[in-house]
């Protein structure tokens, strides 16, 4: 058997955390909705009906195409995509074509075609009523916020694409533009698949679509990576096709071949003026862009010195990364605090930071140092870092975390942080 | 009851008591019972909500009297919409089986304006499917008659919003406008209409024909009815992106006319020609200068507008798909079937350039035509059609030469800019021609004042036709 090497592109459709729907004041959150609740006659398509662009939704594209240094585009515009299904009720789905919002970027180093933004489509509900079969629309998805995010063909293995949807993710979630869940539908993939045994891109790809969870996403790659080296060994010609994963059966089965596919007809939406993005603008957005995955797992090693298991279990978690912090300003048993987040949950025993601290150090059996070295590490410390506490003279409070911090190293962690914080308020108020 | 024919003389009659918004309605509804049958003007008569409407015109008048008047433009005035105008609760069928039976659960932003502002609704109006159409015969429901005469078409999209204030059956119509369908049926019925600013009145809730040239028109018998109109309709309404608010233009103190040098080619009826020539000495003795200006890309602007139009026709109409609203696709008409076709056809991947992007890149240039041209003058008088009215029947055998129709309106729309449309004479043959007025974008008041200039130069008096 020759040496065959997947070659894999991704399209990543993440449904925004906006309030309201793309082009409606619609609710944009339709998860465990009753069916047909959350339309207008905006996102129903009725006639007449006219789109005003979501500038929430257009700021958080742009954040993310930022994040992941795209261009941004200070011209870009909607199109009309057109197509017939029961769930797409004006018969066009508007989205972006060629003036698209963020342009080319990567992330762990894979290329990124492009990011753009466009509306979803309703849902059909297959449902047997009464002994008959129905398909049944639910609309209330139709018109939702829906960011695009198109990967070149540089994925060679499974392995990356994993890795890669993971951080993309955790990105969204970061920048909070979406919860990015595969579960609830709010992050979508699909894959565009080829083999190739030289380092050539193939004629042919096979878009792989309804996958829903990461699991899947392995579990389908793998199958359709070994259908393909299958069909190839055998001699067969592979064909470009949309296929969907069965769940059930493991195995990937033919949706649309390319002879089928669609003649989109797209052309400019003329009822949405084209979107213009000052620098100004893009300055602004990129101010609100906040710390990164990838800085912040940088700043837990270099500043607590944790382990990459620990920092990937506490960056992966905005809310247990911040929890660890609060901790830390506390004690400099870094590690300790890790550990007994992670391996016994401790996190979850004490929603306070100060309670978990309190309770490392009884397990630690550490009685708290007297009040002479507390007095006499406070003043060291104090004279260590004038400019420190000027900030704190000029009023910045949350500086005192750091000062406790240095106390406690001082006192190798036996310090009890309410007693420092007194100490350390005293002697600056001298 | 003798029906006075402009707003200021219906509210006078209001205050004055001479009769009640009730049997004011009583009237119109009275003309519509006689004639509607025999023009098929109406496809939908609201009487009820009229007289409920009415009643409330008469409470509100015998408690505030004349304020109720100064802060409702429209009050007591009775009005009527050409049937793509989405009304709640009241069919809306856009002239085609296809909606035939369509009740609309919203109304459009123009519709609520007219309406909170004191207007009275008598019903919807017939008019070419869809709004494809000049002369109203592409109507499922059968075309309407020009109340001038019979035997003539009313001009069309809008034929029977023309028609209807025509014949005295409303005083006021809306219309819409994407490539001439108000002002040629405005024309035809000896009426004032207006084709806005592309972005001057939300579109909101009229059923689209063409995304980038549908406009919202106005018909009334007197330029001073059209600026209340557009004084009420227009600016943002929260729902249609292309909307700008703007503030009512300076009025010009001296003004200088243009008629293209273009306009005057084969196909131009001698009729029309004279009358150019006599806008053109009237606007002369009342001290306006009246140049010679070159639209060199004219010629461009039926194959252009034939082009742009179907795509963004085949796209807008494809939600009508059978599933939702009642009618499966069978019941389109020829019309609209043919737009579809074309439309999908420019749009096709292979075609695209050759033909919608190109025409694109044409109406970039028709829109530096006009750019030029406003800038060496406040306005340009124009034909509206190049013939007058013509008989029912005589151009449905020839699609093409019914697109020529629109040869000298299609430039307003694709241009983005307002006209507005003044009767101005009869033909031998006793029917309505009259010109248009074609300004910058957002200079409709500027019109309007040439407007009102040029019809007390000619001491023009309202009519109805029968």
């Amino acid at each position: 058997m020759k040496n065959y090497k997947p070659v894999i592109g991704l399209e990543v459709h993440i449904e925004t955390n906006t309030k309201s729907k793309m082009f409606c004041s619609c609710p944009q959150n339709h998860f465990g909705k009753k069916p047909n609740t959350t339309t207008c006659p905006i996102c129903l398509g009725l006639p007449g009906a006219l789109p005003l662009a979501n500038s929430e939704a257009i700021f958080k594209t742009v954040k993310l195409g930022l994040a992941l240094g795209a261009k941004i585009s200070k011209f870009s515009r909607f199109y009309r995509k057109h197509y017939f299904y029961p769930d797409l009720p004006k018969a066009f789905q508007t989205s972006q074509k060629d003036e698209v919002l963020c342009i080319g970027g990567q992330l762990l180093g894979k290329e990124i075609n492009h990011i753009h933004l466009e509306e979803d489509a309703g849902k059909l509900v297959h449902e047997t009523i009464d002994g008959k079969k129905f398909s049944l629309v639910d609309f209330n998805r139709s018109g939702c916020a829906l960011i695009e995010l198109v990967t070149e063909p540089v994925f060679r293995n499974i392995a990356e694409v994993l890795v890669f949807v993971k951080e993309l993710q955790l990105i969204a979630r970061y920048l909070d533009i979406s919860g990015a869940d595969m579960e609830k539908g709010t992050m979508r993939l699909e894959g565009n698949i080829s083999v190739t045994t030289d380092s050539k891109i193939p004629d042919y790809k096979v878009e792989l679509k309804n996958i829903n969870s990461f699991r899947f996403l392995e579990k389908a790659l793998t199958s359709e990576i070994e259908r393909q080296i299958k069909a190839l060994e055998a001699g067969e010609k592979l064909i470009q096709e949309t296929r969907g994963y069965d769940e059930v059966k493991q195995t990937t089965f033919p949706q649309r071949s390319k002879e089928e596919s669609q003649d989109y007809r797209y052309f400019p939406e003329a009822d949405l003026p084209p979107i213009q993005l000052g620098d100004e603008m893009i300055s602004k957005l990129k101010s609100e862009i906040p710390e990164l995955p990838v800085e912040k797992r940088i700043r837990f090693k270099t500043k607590y010195g944790l382990s990459n298991e620990y920092i990937n279990v506490l960056v992966s978690d905005i809310k247990r990364s911040n929890y660890f912090e609060d901790a830390a300003k506390l004690s400099s048993e870094y590690r300790t605090i890790a550990s007994l987040m992670i391996n016994k949950k401790m996190d979850k025993q004490y929603p306070e930071a100060g309670g978990l601290i309190k309770k490392i150090l009884e397990l630690t059996k550490i009685s708290y140092s007297d009040d002479a070295s507390v007095d006499e590490a406070v003043l060291v410390v104090i004279s260590k870092n004038p400019d420190v506490i000027l900030s704190y003279k000029n009023g910045k409070g949350q500086v005192i975390g750091f000062l406790i911090g240095q106390v406690q190293k001082i006192l190798h962690g036996k310090g009890d942080p309410k007693f420092i914080s007194l100490k350390l308020i005293e002697k600056i108020k001298k | 009851m003798n029906l006075p024919l402009t707003i200021k003389d219906t509210q006078n009659a209001l205050l004055e008591k001479k009769f009640k918004a009730v049997e004011l309605v009583d009237s119109y509804l009275d003309q519509i019972s006689k004639h509607n049958k025999e023009y098929n003007i109406f496809l939908t008569v609201t009487d009820e909500v009229a007289y409920s409407k009415a009643k409330e015109v008469d409470k509100l008048l015998a408690q505030f009297d004349k304020k109720v008047i100064e802060n409702n433009p429209l009050f007591g005035v009775t009005a009527a919409y050409k049937d793509i105008f989405l009304t709640e609760g009241r069919r809306t069928s856009a002239g085609s089986k296809v909606l035939e039976s369509y009740i609309p659960p919203y109304s459009a932003t123009s519709v609520l304006r007219l309406e909170k502002a004191g207007a009275i609704p008598l019903g919807k109006l017939n008019c070419d499917a869809w709004a494809h159409g000049a002369s109203g015969e592409n109507s499922d429901f059968g075309p309407t008659l020009n109340p001038w005469n019979k035997e003539y078409v009313p001009g069309g999209s809008s034929s029977g919003p023309a028609a209807s204030v025509a014949s005295g059956m409303s005083l006021i119509s809306l219309g819409s406008d994407t490539g001439g369908s108000t002002r040629q049926p405005a024309n035809f019925c000896n009426l004032v209409g207006l084709k806005p600013t592309y972005g001057a009145i939300p579109r909101y809730g009229v059923i689209a024909m063409s995304s980038s040239l549908d406009t919202v028109g106005s018909l009334a018998h007197t330029v001073d009815d059209i600026e209340i109109m557009f004084d009420v309709l227009r600016g943002e309404d929260g729902f249609d992106a292309v909307v700008k608010n703007f503030n009512k233009a300076e009025i010009k103190t001296k003004f200088k006319l243009g008629i293209a040098k273009e306009y005057f080619i084969k196909g131009l009826d001698n009729e029309v020609e004279k009358m150019i020539d006599d806008v053109r000495k009237v606007y002369e003795k009342a001290g306006i200068e009246v140049v010679e200006i070159s639209l060199p890309n004219t010629k461009y602007m039926v194959p252009v507008y034939y082009i742009i139009m179907p795509a963004e026709v085949s796209s807008n109409l494809g939600r009508f798909d059978g599933i939702r609203y009642g009618n499966d696709r069978n019941s389109f008409g020829e019309e609209a079937k043919r737009r579809i076709m074309l439309g999908s056809y420019v749009l096709s991947a292979g075609y695209y350039d050759a033909y919608y992007l190109k025409a694109m890149k044409v109406r970039s240039k028709i829109i530096e035509d006009f750019d030029k041209a406003f800038k060496e003058v406040d306005a340009i008088i124009s034909p509206v059609s190049p013939t007058p009215p013509f008989k029912i029947g005589q151009n449905t055998s020839d699609p093409l030469k019914m697109y020529l129709e629109d040869v000298y309106t299609t430039s307003a729309n694709l241009a983005g800019i307002p006209s507005l449309t003044l009767p101005s004479t009869f033909s031998k043959n006793k029917l309505p021609i009259g010109f248009q007025l074609m300004g910058s974008r957002f200079s409709e008041h500027n019109l309007f004042e040439l407007g009102k200039l040029y019809h007390k130069e000619i001491n023009y008096k309202p009519e109805t036709a029968i």
